[in-house]
This record gives C-alpha cells, sequence and structure tokens, in this order.
C-alpha cells in the first residue's frame, strides 16, 4: 500500500510501487487531467507537480512519491472556477487538439510560481521539454504572459474579510 | 658573517628576479592600421576547421551569447577565467592584432599588449601549431563579424590576479615550438598526433593537472575534469568496457554517438558538435591516434575484454519479462531493492532490450562508460539533468530526475545501476559527490 498525498487529499494506493504515477492517477484515482503521450518521458503530456517541480509522471514510479505533494490539473481549478492558469489559456484558445495542454499548464503554473514575471525566453526555455504537435506555441506563449498577468492581478485584489 | 650571508642571498635573490623580469618581458606589437583584410577564401575555410578541431567557440562564446564574442567563464582550481572577445572588433576584440601579434600569443600565450596570458588559454597545445595552420586560423577569425562586447576581467584568488604569475608559470611548464612527427608512425597517425596534442588540446581535460595547474606529462591522458565532469582516461585505463576502436571514436567523434559505447554528453556534446564540421580525414586521424594508446595495450586482452563486456551486458540486459501491471513496469521480476523498484518505473522503460525509444535507443547501460567508471560523477549528472540536444538542434533526449527524484533517491537508484551493469567495485562516495554536484551548477547554465 502506497499512501500519495495528490492535490491536498491523502490516497491509498494498492498498486506495485514500480507503476509510474501516470497510471494511478488515471486508473485508480480518476484523475484525467494528465495525458499518456508517449510513456518515455519525452513529449510532456503526463506533466504534473512533485514538490512544486514539473515532472514527467509516465516515468516516476510511486515508490518514490511517499510524502511528497502532488499537484494536477485538477488543483488548478474547476470547470466553473477556473484558476488564473486555466483562464489565460481559454482566453488564449491556446488549445487546438488539446492533447498536450494539461501537461502546458502545470509546467508554465511552475514556472509562474517561481517567477512571477517571466521574459518570452525564461517562457520558452521553460517550456521546451513539452511538444505540441498542432503548432499552438504562439499561443501558449501568450497565455503564460497572460496567466502571469491574472495571477498578479489576482495577488493584488481585495479579500473579502468574514466576521 | 650572518649580515654577509644575507646581504648575499638577497642580491642573489634581487638580480634572479631582474633576470626573470627582463626574460618574462615583452613589448606591445603595434597595432595594425587597418581592420580591412584580404584573406584566400580556402585559407579561410581551412581555418574554420582548424577552429572547430579546436572548439574555439566553446570557450569564447558565453551561453547565449555572439560567437566568438568571449565572456564563458572557465573553472579552475584557482578561479575564474572568462574567455575573451575573438572577433575583430577593433576595442574589445582582437581587431587591432597583426598576424605577428596572434602567432605570439598562440605560441608563447602573450597577447598583443605585452601582458602574458593565463594557461586556461592552452598555449601549452597551441604552441605545437605550425606557421600555416596558425596564418589560417587568424584568417577564419579576422573574417568573422566584429562583435563589441567587453572582456570579463579573470576573478583568481590572490597573489595570482598578477599576470606575472603566468609568466613563471610559461618558464616552468611551456616547452615552445611546433609538433615534430613521429617517422616511426605513419601519416594519418602523425596528422592524428598533431592535431590532439596541438589545436585539438585533449589533453587538457583528460591529462590530470598538478598542483600548479600544468598538465602532468607522465601521466598523459589519464584522466581529468572538465566543468564538474569526470573526463575519462583515454589511456590504458579507460573505463570502458569495450575497448574503443579507431572505427568507434570516428564515429562517436563525427556523429555523437558510438554503438559500443553510447552518445556523447556533458562537455563532449559541443566538442562532438564541432567535430561534424571538420574533415572526415582529420577526424579518422584523431582516431587513429587516440586508438593507438586507449585501453588494453595488447591485441588479445583487448578480444578478451570485448568478449567478456558483450557477454555481461546480455547477460544483464532487461527484457520483458514481469509488466507489473502495465506495460511500463518493467524490470528483473525478482528485484525489489529501492534503486531496483525505482529502475523499474523510472528507467527499465527506455533501457531495455529493445526499449521503447522509437529513434536514438540507449544501448546496453553495462556498455556504458559513466556506469563503468570508477567516479559516479557523471552518472549522477546525467540522472540528474539529464541528456539534451542544443538549443533548436535535434538529438536524443532524456529528460532530467532532478524534480522527479529525491537526492537519497538518485544515490539509490546509482548504486543500484552500479551494481547491475558494471562488475567494478560498489561506489563509496555518490552521496558526498551528488552532494559536490549540488554545490557547484555546471557553468553552461549561467543565464545569457
Amino acid at each position: 500500500m502506497t499512501v500519495l498525498n495528490v492535490n491536498g487529499k491523502q490516497h491509498e494506493v494498492d498498486a506495485d510501487p514500480r507503476t509510474p504515477l501516470l497510471y494511478v492517477l488515471r486508473n485508480d484515482l480518476a484523475l484525467n487531467a494528465a495525458k499518456f503521450g508517449c510513456g518515455l518521458g519525452q513529449c510532456g503530456a503526463c506533466t504534473v507537480l512533485v514538490d512544486h517541480n514539473p515532472v514527467f509522471s509516465c516515468v516516476t514510479p510511486i515508490a518514490a512519491l511517499e510524502g511528497r505533494y502532488i499537484r494536477t490539473v485538477e488543483d488548478l481549478g474547476s470547470t466553473d472556477k477556473p484558476g488564473p492558469v486555466q483562464r489565460a489559456f481559454i482566453e488564449e484558445q491556446a488549445a487546438q487538439c488539446g492533447y498536450c495542454i494539461p501537461g502546458m499548464m502545470m509546467r508554465a503554473q511552475a514556472l509562474l510560481e517561481k517567477n512571477a514575471a517571466p521574459s518570452d525566453a525564461q517562457i520558452r526555455e521553460a517550456m521546451a521539454p513539452n511538444l505540441c504537435r498542432c503548432g499552438t506555441q504562439m499561443r501558449i506563449l501568450r497565455a503564460v504572459h497572460r496567466a502571469a498577468k491574472l495571477m498578479t492581478v489576482e495577488l493584488n485584489e481585495p479579500r473579502e474579510v468574514k466576521g | 658573517m650572518l649580515g654577509r650571508t644575507l646581504l648575499g642571498l638577497a642580491i642573489a635573490l634581487i638580480l634572479a628576479f631582474g633576470a626573470f623580469f627582463a626574460w618574462q618581458w615583452r613589448g606591445e606589437l603595434a597595432p595594425t592600421s587597418t581592420s580591412a583584410h584580404a584573406f584566400d577564401p580556402g585559407i579561410v575555410t581551412k581555418g574554420a576547421q582548424l577552429a572547430a578541431i579546436g572548439e574555439c567557440a566553446v570557450c569564447h562564446t558565453r551561453a547565449g551569447g555572439k560567437s566568438f564574442a568571449g565572456g564563458f567563464p572557465v573553472q579552475t582550481p584557482f578561479g575564474v577565467v572568462y574567455g575573451t572577445n575573438i572577433t575583430p572588433d577593433r576595442d574589445t576584440g582582437i581587431g587591432a592584432w597583426s598576424e605577428e601579434a596572434f602567432r605570439r600569443a598562440m605560441r608563447e600565450g602573450v597577447a598583443r599588449d605585452g601582458t602574458h596570458l593565463y594557461p586556461a588559454f592552452p598555449y601549452d597545445h597551441f604552441t605545437k601549431l605550425t606557421d600555416g595552420d596558425i596564418s589560417a586560423l587568424y584568417a577564419f577569425l579576422m573574417t568573422r563579424a566584429p562583435v563589441a562586447q567587453a572582456n570579463r576581467q579573470p576573478q583568481l584568488d590572490f597573489p595570482l590576479n598578477f599576470r606575472i604569475f603566468a609568466a613563471g608559470w610559461q618558464l616552468l611548464f611551456l616547452t615552445k615550438g611546433p609538433y615534430r612527427n613521429d617517422p616511426s608512425q605513419n601519416a594519418t597517425w602523425n596528422r592524428g598526433a598533431y592535431l590532439v596534442e596541438g589545436v585539438g588540446h585533449c589533453g587538457a581535460c583528460h591529462t590530470p593537472r598538478n598542483a600548479l595547474g600544468a598538465e602532468r606529462p607522465k601521466e598523459a591522458f589519464g584522466g581529468g575534469v572538465s566543468e564538474g565532469w569526470d573526463a575519462p582516461a583515454l589511456n590504458a585505463s579507460s573505463p570502458a568496457p569495450v575497448p574503443w576502436t579507431a572505427d568507434q571514436l570516428t564515429a562517436y567523434l563525427k556523429t555523437g554517438f558510438a554503438d559500443q559505447h553510447g552518445i556523447a554528453s556533458g562537455p563532449m556534446h559541443p566538442v562532438v558538435a564541432n567535430l561534424a564540421k571538420a574533415s572526415d580525414a582529420d577526424v579518422r586521424a584523431i582516431a587513429t591516434y587516440v586508438a593507438s594508446f586507449i585501453g588494453p595495450r595488447n591485441a588479445a586482452d583487448r578480444q578478451r575484454q570485448t568478449e567478456a563486456s558483450l557477454a555481461f551486458a546480455k547477460q544483464r540486459a532487461v527484457s520483458v519479462s514481469d509488466l507489473a501491471r502495465t506495460t511500463t513496469g518493467v524490470a528483473p521480476a525478482d528485484d525489489r531493492s529501492a534503486g531496483g523498484v525505482l529502475f523499474a518505473g523510472a528507467c527499465a522503460n527506455c533501457h531495455r532490450s529493445g526499449g521503447g525509444l522509437p529513434a536514438s535507443r540507449p544501448i546496453a547501460l553495462a556498455l556504458s562508460t559513466p556506469v563503468n567508471s570508477s567516479d559516479p560523477t557523471n552518472l549522477l549528472r546525467i540522472i540528474a539533468d539529464g541528456i539534451h540536444p542544443a538549443p533548436g538542434k535535434s538529438g536524443p533526449i532524456m529528460p532530467g530526475f532532478s524534480g522527479a527524484l529525491t537526492d537519497p533517491q538518485i544515490v539509490a537508484l546509482a548504486d543500484y545501476v552500479r551494481a547491475h551493469y558494471s562488475r567494478g567495485q560498489a561506489w563509496p562516495n555518490i552521496a558526498a559527490t551528488l552532494a559536490a554536484i549540488r554545490s557547484n551548477p555546471t557553468p553552461a547554465m549561467e543565464a545569457p
């Protein structure tokens, strides 16, 4: 039994510890955002965050992940309340077929958590491991810039004070 | 009496220093009156090939910077020396250098203005170049686009920041003069020796250095360090499981891949990228020369080691014998060690026989030099950072596992790979080596 912390929830997973995380997310936890692309750590469709770093979940065995903090697109927001990265990708219409987009969003999220206002070159460098075969790279680039602005605005918005 | 001895000693010291000072003194050579040069295109092409073999662009270009405009930080045990601007810009580059000044720098390690150059610039090798080849390099550099980019001063520990110490180093360690052919060897071997010992300066990384940073001639090609990577021995103590042949070396140096040794990575990656521009004959000559001293000396030993290594690789090959619960959990069914489990989930899908990568399939790990070296540095760097082609270029990709695996997990994995894929002893110092790597990121990562 392996205990995984995914999106802030503890899950007891009954799977071979050698199993890559991607299969556990999709087959056991019904978290279907991360996609199987190549299964070889070459394309990035399966990208999730582990302890705030983007990793290829298709080549990361769950044995490596006990006690670590795993996040998927499901953590960024919902259909009703999309998070800033999701809103930015929708507003820029960054998806064509959309298969690479969950991985792109997670990698963008990781970048923006470390660098609130990345330059074009920094975005290109950070996003380089993730491939898009449709050719929407320019829209993705714009979406990451937009997400950076949305995140900053959100941080500066006055908060509701309950009391 | 004592006073007299001391006085005598003092006078002797002053005289010796005076003699040294006079010896080391080099005047400024006059700047050229114009930057306009006319060169034969054939000579420029020859210079381009020599510059590729000499990897000039590697140390004379900073990450993301303009070619030959300088700024790359060369790490030495004494501090950092930055590659200088060698574009023909008159103010910041070598645009005002005459060919005579350029030749003096290559042969003697002295800049046009008479200052002594630190031996991070490998003039102990370049001194072996022929006049014709130095002229060709000069023609090549003087026909590049000038780039105005100021040089960065070296950051060396006191007192080495005084350039007179470079002159002292030259007195001790610089043997001037062009390469002399060995008449007992054929023309290809001699061409290779000339290129390797001269412009190629392979020993600058692959030969161990003494306390003053000079190569130890008696331990030529005994292995050294380069940019935080282990530069493996190229002599009889080469760690390659299958002894290198001239054919394998030619393939490796020309294409970056040899099917019994794997792909070039780390600081060898730019080297092979540059050698792709050299002529086939020159790469073959380099391979011929290196093959004449790498690995076991006698043919029967080489044969035996080749057969034993290939048999071991076959025995240790991972096959699809145990499908965990998906198609990707591939590993020897019995191995439940921490490292074995990580290997199965993270590595086996590519590193198994007939592995999943459609192109650029990795070789058997048992044939890999990093796995079989006495030092875990290179394997750890590859696991941590992966293998990537140059920006904008195609090539094999291995993802880095630094984010996915914690450092103790990387240590367990490296330990497993060593135990499973090498007949060498277990590495005793993997965790300490990884800690050292973490505290010394590679200079190539410096932001532009």
